[in-house]
């Protein structure tokens, strides 16, 4: 590996324009990236990552510019090079692979063809040249079948798959600098760590510099060798990965790191810490230090900006006064939680809230005029196909599984939203109607649902205030001097202020939105709250205090939570069971404690290996998984799983679905391998 | 593909017989007896009966309407109260012109308001797009006699290049009849350019919006090569449609602008019929005009799916 820098970042200074004024994004930024080198930038929304990726590529667009500092490419200056200039480095000596892979292709241009223009463009190859050489960059990125992936739109491939042909195409012209943004945030966990392994090989075997901007640790743990942590558009720490990782300096680092839940980190006996507050607006960043409004250690002297500089302890340099007390042990830096509730259940005279029995959910697909006239019964997906579970009262059962695996249609059928085929579904003793029509005020009171996105999901054109009040007025029938009443209790239950009665969505942050509709959901304290990837949408400091506040209601109400969520680390922490989906069909359940013992359900094992580990100095070797999810219209006979597990058996897992297994520890797994054999494997 | 094709045809058949019965049904209840139209005023009771009955005027509505609508399948149009010739010659007639301008208008129009809208959109907010959104809708406010007018003032009086009568003469050959479409053209091209060119404007600051073009950008490509190969496929499709859907209005919704240039297009020919109560040419015209409607919306909704990979392919 060499050591010679091909990106440095001097003092960079990025401004957006809001009306008159330019509002400055990033502040004096410096950094550099060598061959063979890959540095993070991590940080929350707002944080200024994307603006400096994108003030490299030089793509700021209208409003944005470089006020002030250099880029420096290779001798070549970013900043006041010309538009030809650029034209010659972009795609040739440097590349970008993006967030959302499907929205980057041109959805009308066959995708090899989007790959062959940058050779035809940069290498000057032929036509035919060009086209031999895209179908190695495909099974370098090792696309199956390279040649019908080239002759495919976009919307005929996975995501996954589109995100192995952004990756081609970046390195179709063996960049010198590859800036990655949030490259793998937008995939399935499995399909994420597959694509990182791919990364890393690339890379490596080229000596690329990359500069990778992510939100996850995980990811940061596996890919880079050096950091930085930005908060607010300052660099407030830098360092290698093992540093940042096991002593980070700056209070915001230690708060970020400690605010997601690892593997194996659960709700009992373990606090996440959540920062208060938000990241400040653009033009309302704080002159000295940009964290000090919510840090837990600010003194008078963080009214004035702090250098970036080395440690007592020497490992990182970090923008705080008080690094050095940080940094020998005699500071300590404690975002402990403010919330204490008393217990109190509600519906400890039962021992069941809801239970799902054999639930199907198939939906017909339109058929084709040949089936039409040959009178074939229309098609199914089979969306969830024969699920039973059972949520117990005060108590959280966690749904996992990857996009597609019917988690979302099973909350759907539980809440109404989505009527099922067959099965039958009790709540609090009672037969649950199929769909909402069928369902009385009670019943309606009983189920309430959090959705992911708390943007889309509050009427924009009602205050807060009416739209908690709703709820209690219809379905509690309170007057409206009563409702008005029990908003501010809610409010304050959610810590929010009285006064958010009367403000807009659009007066909210992300956060804050998330937790009016948990203070919706709450209003009628229902037996069973759903949460639907209710905090996957949020950055991690964020999502921390709303799984605190989750944690603290139910164990004041004593409600029973369904909480589906595609991230493992998160539902293992919030949830005392675990069910692991997979293409319709629960294929593990497990206790919370127990879903990291041995044994696993071979694709439990997958998905637990897959999950990128923050620590960078531990090996990882993720089981990779051949192929993508199969269509939910051609369920596999017999283990669904049989067509990607790793452990395949043979004709047995084809033709036969397996049995279930109970473990002496309680885990019970669908697998035709004996639990003996899972285990000893795993261990 | 095919699918999608099967079930537009059927859409397609659907709402023709549905327009038929409406068209059927006003055309019943307009005020006077056509049988007293044919005969004239001065005609006796009995002569009227005598024809409402051989006419079939006196049978049930059903009747009368299938039997309508099967002879007009079959090509049978009847026979025009007030000129006693057949309908369906003239008919075709007035469609082979009406088509020959709407014809000469789209080859002036889509060029130039394709041409002006990816223009303007690719200058947003700059002088030039200001300039373009700014006199195309001015254009599209005047009615169209006063354009046509303007026109004739203009081009045929002051400088006189084309005629100011287009009233071609019949078994008059395109080339023949080319100089007279002109005008008439310029003044529909009038109405149309706005309106594309704002469409075709929207589709391209909308496009450049999307990631693709930043990847493609990216690439190294030149601007040029990014606009022509990236963003005019996915800009232009909504533009397709409103054009395509346009055919519908030029070859049968000119009434205005044939009136002013004394042109004999399927418009005048319904206004026409009117004048006359002639019910079987009026409800012929009527039906022809919805076939062209038709069909311009199938012709949109085809070029569409057929240019949108994620239709053609589903």
């Amino acid at each position: 590996m060499s050591n010679q820098s091909i990106l440095t970042v001097s003092n960079l200074t990025v401004a957006y324009r809001r009306d008159r004024d330019w509002l400055t994004a990033v502040r004096d930024v410096s950094f550099n990236v060598a061959a063979g080198q890959t540095v993070g930038l991590v940080g929350e929304s707002g944080s200024g990552k994307s603006t400096i990726a994108l003030a490299i590529m030089r793509y700021l667009g209208k409003n944005g510019r470089v006020t002030q500092g250099n880029i420096d490419f290779m001798g070549r200056d970013l900043v006041t090079g010309s538009d030809a200039d650029l034209r010659d480095l972009w795609g040739n000596h440097i590349a970008l692979v993006p967030q959302d892979p499907l929205s980057s292709l041109n959805p009308s241009i066959r995708v090899g063809e989007q790959v062959a223009e940058i050779l035809r463009q940069h290498e000057n190859m032929s036509q035919n040249a060009a086209n031999a050489r895209v179908r190695d960059l495909l099974s370098m990125v090792k696309l199956p079948d390279p040649e019908r992936v080239a002759r495919s739109y976009p919307h005929q491939i996975s995501g996954g798959m589109q995100q192995r042909v952004m990756i081609a195409m970046a390195l179709s012209t063996e960049p010198k600098l590859l800036v990655m943004d949030e490259p793998t945030t937008a995939l399935d966990v499995t399909t994420e760590a597959a694509i990182l392994d791919l990364i890393r090989d690339l890379i490596r075997e080229r000596d690329t510099a990359v500069l990778y901007v992510t939100h996850d640790f995980g990811v940061v743990g596996r890919i880079c060798d050096r950091v930085l942590v930005l908060y607010a558009g300052d660099l407030v720490e830098e360092g290698t990965a093992s540093a940042i990782y096991h002593r980070p300096n700056h209070p915001y680092t230690r708060g970020l790191l400690a605010s997601v839940p690892q593997l194996g980190q659960s709700k009992i006996g373990f606090q996440l810490q959540s920062m208060p507050g938000q990241i400040p607006a653009l033009g309302e960043r704080p002159e000295g230090c940009v964290f000090a409004p919510r840090c837990p250690v600010a003194v008078d002297s963080c009214a004035t900006w702090p250098d970036l500089a080395t440690s007592a302890n020497g490992d990182s340099r970090v923008r705080c006064h008080r690094r050095d007390e940080i940094a020998d042990g005699s500071l300590v830096v404690d975002y402990s939680a403010e919330m204490v509730y008393a217990e109190g259940n509600r519906h400890t005279d039962r021992d069941t809230i809801l239970t799902a029995d054999n639930v199907a959910v198939h939906f017909p697909v339109t058929r084709t005029m040949k089936q039409v006239l040959r009178r074939d019964k229309p098609d199914l997906v089979k969306a969830v196909d024969g699920v039973s579970i059972r949520v117990e009262p005060g108590r959280t059962l966690g749904l996992v599984g990857e996009s597609g695996s019917g988690k979302t249609t099973l909350a759907r059928t539980v809440v109404g939203l989505t009527g099922r085929s067959s099965g039958e579904m009790v709540l609090l003793g009672s037969e649950l109607p199929t769909g909402l029509k069928g369902r009385d005020l009670e019943t309606l009171r009983e189920i309430k649902y959090v959705f992911q996105n708390p943007e889309e999901t509050l009427n924009p054109y009602l205050t807060i205030g009416e739209s908690l009040r709703r709820p209690l007025m219809r379905l509690r029938s309170l007057s409206r001097r009563e409702a008005d009443a029990e908003v501010a209790r809610l409010l304050e239950s959610v810590r929010l202020s009285a006064d958010y009665a009367t403000r807009y969505p659009r007066q909210l942050s992300g956060g804050e939105k998330q937790r009016v509709a948990i203070a919706r959901a709450f209003a009628t304290n229902p037996a069973l709250l759903i949460g639907d990837e209710a905090v996957s949408a949020l950055d991690v400091s964020v999502q921390a205090s709303i799984l605190n506040l989750l944690n603290g209601l139910q164990a004041e109400h004593g409600n029973a939570i369904l909480f589906i969520s595609h991230d493992l680390g998160v539902v293992s922490y919030l949830a005392d069971d675990i069910a692991v989906m997979y293409l319709g069909h629960v294929v593990e359940f497990s206790s919370a404690e127990m879903l990291l013992q041995p044994p696993h359900h071979p694709y439990t094992e997958a998905l637990l290996s897959a999950i990128p580990n923050p620590d960078p100095d531990q090996e990882q070797t993720a089981i990779l998984l051949s192929g993508d999810v199969p269509s939910a219209i051609n369920v596999p006979s017999g283990c669904p799983f049989h067509t990607r597990c790793p452990r395949y058996l043979g004709d047995i897992c084809r033709e036969e679905m397996p049995p279930w297994r109970d473990s002496a520890e309680g885990t019970r797994i669908r697998c035709h391998i004996p639990l003996n054999e899972l285990r000893s494997e795993q261990l | 593909m095919s699918r999608y094709v099967v079930r537009r045809l059927g859409f397609l058949l659907l709402t023709l017989l549905l327009t038929s019965m409406i068209i059927f049904l006003i055309t019943q209840v307009l005020p006077g007896d056509p049988a007293r139209v044919i005969l004239g005023r001065e005609a006796g009771e009995q002569a009227v009966a005598q024809l409402r009955e051989e006419l079939g005027l006196n049978d049930p509505l059903v009747v009368q309407y299938v039997r309508w609508l099967g002879n007009f399948i079959t090509g049978d149009w009847g026979t025009s109260y007030s000129t006693g010739t057949e309908i369906r010659p003239f008919v075709m007639q007035r469609l082979r012109n009406s088509m020959m301008l709407a014809i000469v208008a789209l080859l002036i129009a889509v060029p130039l308001a394709v041409f002006l809208g990816v223009w303007a959109g690719l200058r947003e907010g700059k002088p030039a797009d200001g300039v373009i959104s700014v006199s195309s809708l001015a254009v599209v406010g005047l009615p169209e006699f006063v354009t046509g007018l303007i026109l004739i003032q203009l081009f045929a009086q002051r400088w006189p290049l084309f005629p100011p009568n287009s009233s071609i003469p019949v078994d008059a050959t395109f080339r023949e009849a080319l100089p007279m479409l002109i005008l008439p053209a310029l003044t529909a091209t009038f109405v149309l350019l706005a309106y594309i060119a704002r469409l075709t404007r929207a589709g391209v600051i909308e496009e450049l919006k999307q990631p693709y073009v930043r990847t493609a950008r990216l690439k190294g490509l030149t601007g040029s090569t990014v606009t022509r190969k990236h963003v005019l496929r996915n800009a232009l499709l909504p533009t397709i449609t409103v054009i395509a859907i346009s055919i519908g209005w030029l070859i049968s919704g000119l009434i205005v602008i044939e009136n002013v240039f004394n042109y004999p297009g399927i418009g005048r020919a319904l206004l026409f019929a009117i004048d006359r109560r002639d019910l079987p040419l009026m409800q012929a015209i009527t039906l022809v005009t919805v076939l062209i409607f038709a069909f311009a919306n199938l012709g949109a909704d085809l070029v569409y799916a057929w240019l949108n990979p994620r239709i053609r392919l589903e």
